[in-house]
């Protein structure tokens, strides 16, 4: 068992081999909203996949898409306003788009589940946690209400709650910030899913917190062999758990690349000056690095490059062309697999 | 929780007094004189005038005439009528019938009003939102008394279905008619809170962690929408028991009910301060000790009040 | 709004598609996405309701009647002419004239009774608000400002008030009044409604009273008036404006149901609810006489309520 699971997670980090479909792969995915002020396109064809025990980490400002992109995977966006005029979502090849809302229902929270990043709010503040945990077995496996709360204690002891027997009849707000985060990774996992999206977990916490988060999370999907799509906009996060990273802009994904590749040598210039404006200690008393501007207006995406405005590249092609996410390769030509960037002078970026 | 319920009961004590003296002095400060009033037109004797007012006391100084006033009531005695009847009696009489009137009328205003504001609020922005808060707006619109006649006229004189008397007050199906007028402006208010509630928390952030957690569509809204949506609405219930006791004068005018309404109207008409005051301090009696179960009940309800 | 989370572009995650444009409005000027000030925003709000309209035209015509009843009926609305002894019934094709609703008991004209019964109305509903407003906003903002015994004085005699219910209690006062002109009734009906908007106010000055820029105020030496005057009220005003208005619509409901009792408004003072009362005996053959001034009634509450729905629901879209 543990060597089976070791090699799939061996393949699957490395990104070789292609035995069977991902767990998960999003096709050129189109979100957009309805508002007052006209047609907001959030997400403007992301491609994505992830496998069993792989870790993919997005990346990106607020209104970059990551979350759009999330909720739509998940099936929870609110539609109308939202609505996806295009695009694939594939749950173990089969697309969940096309799929009854009751199919879609019980891939949630079994196959697929999430962890939200502000567990204040998106725990029921009326009902125990108890109560809450307990509920994914009672209505995914017919479990009573006594069998569901004794399995609700033992998530409680798997992420590590004290006193788990205890506090099980306790509300959210009774709770620290970490350990309601630590709750909701229990009701996420309570059911053993496929694929786990975090959006944001740590962002609420405390730093000396969040660190706990991360390892607690980045063990058990280790442990369940599981997927995880790791939505944040914190590159530190990132470089300890993920394998692969997708960076979005503007409802696009601009660059993908292996961890540490996209640390060592950014093939998109956006890209570059996110690792830029990270304060190092090596560069103490340097002024800090920052974007100029702001992110885009959803409802007038530059044309073009939605990234030339902010550009220190840009050239006159970059406002008439949009880039496609190109292959990236060594200066010899030799492939760098799972490496791609949507930028006209990729090359320049990354070898200049 | 003991020490909270102590100290509001002790808080209730300068505001009954206050409210009870705006009350007295309210009625005693009158400008006529109801004694000489009791002889219409013709002329009456001072003599027996002045006896009668010594007899209800006023001749004495107002501040006396409170004091003396209270400290009766707290042996159960409030005063006679003008009739010689204890008042207390005939708030015996008059307060069931209230109080059946007000139960018909809140059950009314429970479940229509939640059914139509839970229906209005899952469909919010759509042909039905639109329609409720249309007809709740129509119903806040018309003063109880344009809307107690029009019942009347159409179910009772046109139509026959529902007597336009009451006669029995222990007969629901003769309360049911005056009972809705009286609920009616509640069952507004209670259907638009309703709907708020509903609409709001259907966005709320717990709303989307339950649709992720693969709940069925009947629990998601039945346990998590209800669960946080009917706190509001059930506080507001609680406190407008006493409004709609209040309006019930004007309702049991319109049916001919013998209820506590008609008591302090006719009171009103004769001046009769002992039955004025002793109604209205039971009223505010009544409302106070609710709005005290009210804030309790939402302790109870919402784990995140407590109170110390 | 300020911290530009990513949820806030998740449309489940909002309140309102304001906040949207509003969360994307930092694209300097770029567009249709400046950002608005609440003020700005609620006006924008309250020109695409289609009820805001509605009750706009209604409360300006029922404003130009109160103000000007002769010019929509030449008839005298005291003047009652026993042949016409309401057996004459409403001549509906007969336009604005003296006979178009028909006559009511004593032979007076219907239509012209509730054209000038409007003056009333009106005036008792704007008159209770503006004294209700004025003292119960002051008295809460400065139990809300200052705190301490003020606020321990002013909550306790809110609650006294607040004890009394509104209807009986107004029956109460105006029933020790022998002439119930139209400002006793004001004064009656203020007496009683003072508490909401105290407490209403009271609770939003305090919350407004912690706000950083406050502080900040505070911190640059500004002194209490300027801080209360500056930058509290217009903050902490617009629950006031929304219960004001509300209650305006319920106030003119309130004359009408004490002048229907005969605790209200009386002769010679014309009023819709004493012209209910007296129509009351009379509604089995002759509707009519009712219908009209309680129509009329029900139009002009529902104008002032309406305004007051719209008004809220734009300036807290949190509450549609």
């Amino acid at each position: 068992m543990t060597t089976i699971e070791k090699t799939t997670s061996a393949t699957a980090r490395t990104g070789e081999g292609d035995d069977g479909t991902p767990l998960l792969e999003v096709r050129d995915l189109h979100v957009e909203f309805h508002t007052r002020e006209g047609l907001a396109k959030a997400v403007n064809g992301v491609n994505y996949s992830v496998r069993a025990g792989e870790t993919l980490a997005v990346l990106g400002e607020s209104g970059s898409g990551k979350s759009v992109t999330a909720q739509a995977i998940m099936g929870i966006l609110d539609m109308p306003p939202g609505k996806i005029p295009q695009g694939q979502i594939l749950y173990r090849g089969e697309d969940m788009l096309t799929m009854s809302n009751e199919e879609r229902r019980k891939i949630r929270g079994r196959k697929i589940a999430m962890i939200f990043q502000d567990a204040l709010s998106a725990l029921n503040p009326v009902l125990s946690v108890g109560y809450q945990l307990g509920e994914m077995y009672r209505v995914h496996q017919g479990l009573s209400k006594k069998e569901a709360k004794a399995k609700a204690i033992e998530l409680m002891d798997r992420v590590r709650i004290p006193a788990a027997k205890e506090r099980v009849g306790d509300y959210p707000h009774q709770f620290s910030g970490g350990m309601r985060q630590r709750i909701m990774i229990a009701m996420a996992l309570a059911l053993e899913p496929d694929l786990i999206i975090a959006d944001e977990p740590t962002t609420a916490l405390d730093v000396t917190v969040q660190a706990q988060v991360m390892d607690l999370l980045a063990e058990l999907q280790r442990e369940y062999n599981m997927g995880l799509i790791l939505i944040t906009h914190d590159l530190g996060v990132v470089a300890d758990v993920a394998d692969k990273i997708a960076v979005m802009y503007a409802g696009r994904i601009v660059e993908t690349a292996p961890v540490h590749e996209l640390y060592k040598r950014p093939a998109h210039p956006y890209t570059r000056g996110l690792l830029d404006s990270i304060p190092r200690l090596d560069r103490k008393g340097q002024e800090l690095y920052a974007i100029k501007g702001l992110p885009p207006n959803l409802l007038k995406i530059p044309s073009g490059c939605a990234f030339n405005p902010r550009c220190p590249k840009a050239q006159d092609i970059c406002t008439t062309e949009i880039p496609a996410l190109d292959p990236v390769t060594e200066q010899d030509g030799t492939e760098l697999p799972g490496r791609g960037s949507a930028c006209h002078f990729w090359k320049e970026t990354i070898h200049g | 929780m003991g020490r909270y319920v102590a100290r509001r009961l002790l808080q209730m004590i300068p505001v009954f007094i206050g409210t009870t003296l705006i009350i007295f002095l309210m009625v005693h400060v009158l400008p006529g004189d109801p004694i000489r009033a009791m002889w219409g037109d013709k002329a009456a004797d001072p003599a027996q005038v002045a006896a009668l007012r010594h007899e209800f006391g006023l001749d004495q100084p107002l501040w006396k005439q409170y004091i003396d006033y209270m400290a009766d009531l707290f042996q159960g005695d409030f005063g006679k009528t003008f009739g010689g009847r204890p008042v207390s009696e005939e708030m015996n009489l008059a307060f069931p019938v209230t109080l059946r009137l007000a139960a018909v009328a809140f059950a009314i205003e429970m479940i229509i009003g939640i059914g139509l504001g839970a229906w209005a609020g899952l469909k919010a922005g759509k042909a039905v939102d639109t329609g409720v808060l249309i007809f709740t707006l129509i119903v806040i619109s018309m003063p109880v008394f344009v809307l107690g006649y029009l019942a009347r006229f159409i179910f009772a004189d046109e139509l026959g279905w529902l007597p336009p008397n009451v006669q029995n007050s222990e007969d629901i199906q003769q309360l049911l008619l005056p009972g809705f007028v009286l609920a009616m402006l509640s069952m507004a208010y209670v259907a638009r809170l309703t709907r708020t509630t509903f609409a709001e928390n259907l966005r709320a952030d717990y709303m989307r962690t339950a649709l992720a957690k693969g709940l069925p569509r009947r629990r998601i809204v039945g346990v998590h929408l209800l669960r946080n949506s009917l706190i509001p609405v059930i506080t507001f219930l609680g406190t407008d028991i006493g409004a709609l006791i209040g309006g019930a004068v004007v309702t049991e005018g319109i049916f001919n009910v013998q209820g506590v309404g008609n008591l302090l109207y006719k009171a009103l008409g004769q001046r009769e301060g002992s039955t004025i005051v002793g109604v209205v301090t039971v009223f505010v009696l009544v409302i106070l000790v609710i709005n005290l179960i009210v804030d309790l009940l939402y302790a109870v309800l919402d784990p995140r009040i407590r109170y110390v | 709004m300020s911290e530009l989370t990513d949820t806030t572009l998740v449309p489940g995650h909002q309140a309102s598609n304001a906040e949207l444009a509003a969360a994307k409005g930092p694209s300097k000027g770029s567009g249709p996405g400046k950002p608005r000030s609440l003020w700005g925003d609620a006006w924008y709000e309250l020109r695409h309701r289609p009820l805001f309209w509605v009750s706009a035209v209604l409360l300006v015509l029922l404003l130009t009647i109160a103000a000007f009843p002769g010019l929509f009926t030449g008839a005298d609305p005291r003047d009652g002419d026993l042949t016409n002894h309401f057996l004459t019934k409403p001549e509906l094709s007969h336009f604005f004239q003296a006979d178009w609703f028909g006559y009511d008991v004593q032979g007076r004209s219907i239509y012209a009774r509730v054209i000038y019964g409007t003056r009333a109305s009106i005036m008792v509903g704007v008159g209770v608000t503006a004294a209700v407003t004025l003292f119960g906003g002051l008295l809460g903002m400065l139990a809300g400002y200052f705190g301490g015994w003020i606020d321990s004085i002013v909550s306790r005699i809110v609650d006294i008030f607040f004890g009394l219910p509104f209807l009986l209690g107004s029956m109460v006062v105006l029933n020790a009044f022998t002439e119930r002109k139209v400002y006793v009734v004001i004064a009656a009906l203020a007496f009683l409604g003072w508490t909401t908007i105290a407490r209403v106010m009271r609770s939003s000055v305090i919350t407004a009273k912690q706000a950083d820029y406050v502080t900040a105020a505070r911190a640059l030496g500004a002194g209490t008036t300027r801080i209360l005057f500056r930058h509290v009220l217009p903050n902490a005003l617009a629950p006031t404006i929304v219960v004001a208005t509300i209650s305006l619509g319920a106030y003119i409901s309130a004359e009408a149901t004490l002048s229907y009792l005969g605790l209200g408004l009386a002769d010679p003072t014309i009023s819709w609810g004493i012209d209910i009362s007296s129509a009351k005996d009379a509604i089995r053959d002759n509707p009519h006489v009712m219908l009209f001034p309680a129509g009329m009634l029900s139009l002009t509450v529902f104008a002032f309520i309406t305004l007051g729905d719209a008004v809220r629901d734009a300036l807290d879209p949190k509450l549609r």
